[in-house]
């Protein structure tokens, strides 16, 4: 449907001018899982504006919920056993990869990074064939 | 003393980010699944995602290094690292489960938190558990090589010469 892929290209020129400000800004890299990671180190100096733009996220979530009426819909979730697993593969994952879907996906393949391709290459395969083990093997 | 025009970019920057993450109905898991479901209810929707900020992305970010330095900061961090290592490609395996186990990143995971939703709370303080064990083992890795460097003994006859024999 033509309004829907425009929302999403939308969407990601959002993505694409957030990071931008990051970078023009403040001369970082837009990549959540880093950005989370490395606030886990607690130094002081560097740790202000991670928690500031994490919290920026959050904070966007908070308002779409509380001005703009969004319901966000998680009904495609696992249960709970499954989403912690997810969760531990993902914060783990993204950590030892160096990088996400934003740091590797948008900004390091913008960059010609060789790491980000190959990164987001090899993510998107793992993510699509786990999608297809769940849903179409063993049923 | 902290400077404030740093920190106002970095929370503006978060704002902004989680706003086009919510547009681009990023943070509905079924529609991620359903992106990754190639064989299945393929639906390629989020494929514009990716598109659009790469699009917006790439000239300004090659404009933005031509400066000496950003505007709040006084210098540019960007990655120095170039080599496709193991850690990367094995790094990435375990991501890719893990997103398409759930349909959740850690863009979306932090979003969807914050709006008080209890599942992906959840998942986001999994998540945050994973990345606080790779500190974790990280820290240990280092420090058992100092400690194996440090208790490294050369004995004196098995010491390279110095001198060709």
């Amino acid at each position: 449907m033509k309004s829907e892929w425009l929302r999403a290209l939308t969407g990601g020129a959002l993505l694409g001018a957030a990071s931008v400000l990051l970078l023009w800004g403040n001369g970082r890299i837009a990549g959540v899982s880093g950005i989370a990671g490395v606030a886990l180190r607690l130094k002081g100096g560097d740790l202000a504006w991670r928690l500031l733009f994490l919290g920026g996220l959050a904070l966007a979530g908070l308002l779409a919920v509380a001005l703009g009426h969004v319901q966000f819909d998680v009904a495609a979730l696992p249960s709970g056993g499954g989403l912690v697993v997810a969760g531990l593969a993902v914060g783990l994952g993204t950590r030892y990869a160096n990088g996400c879907t934003s740091g590797h996906g948008i900004c390091g393949i913008s960059r010609g990074s060789l790491r980000s391709m190959v990164a987001t290459g090899t993510f998107m395969a793992a993510a699509a064939g786990t999608v297809f083990a769940v849903r179409h093997l063993g049923q | 003393m902290a400077k404030i025009a740093p920190l106002f970019t970095a929370l503006l920057s978060g704002l902004l980010f989680g706003a086009g993450l919510i547009l681009a109905d990023m943070t509905n898991p079924g529609r991620v699944l359903n992106f990754l479901d190639v064989a299945g209810t393929f639906d390629p929707t989020l494929a514009f995602v990716m598109g659009g900020a790469i699009a917006v992305y790439t000239p300004l970010y090659w404009l933005g290094i031509r400066r000496a330095k950003p505007l709040a900061e006084s210098k540019f961090d960007l990655p120095t690292l170039r080599r496709v290592e193991p850690r990367l490609i094995g790094g990435s395996v375990l991501f890719g489960i893990g997103w398409g186990l759930a349909g959740v990143c850690p863009g979306p995971a932090l979003v969807v938190a914050g709006a008080g939703v209890q599942p992906v709370a959840l998942f986001s303080a999994a998540m945050v558990g994973g990345m606080g064990l790779f500190e974790a083992v990280e820290a240990l890795r280092v420090r058992v090589r100092r400690s194996a460097a440090q208790h490294e003994v050369v004995p004196q006859h098995f010491a390279p010469s110095t001198v060709d024999s």
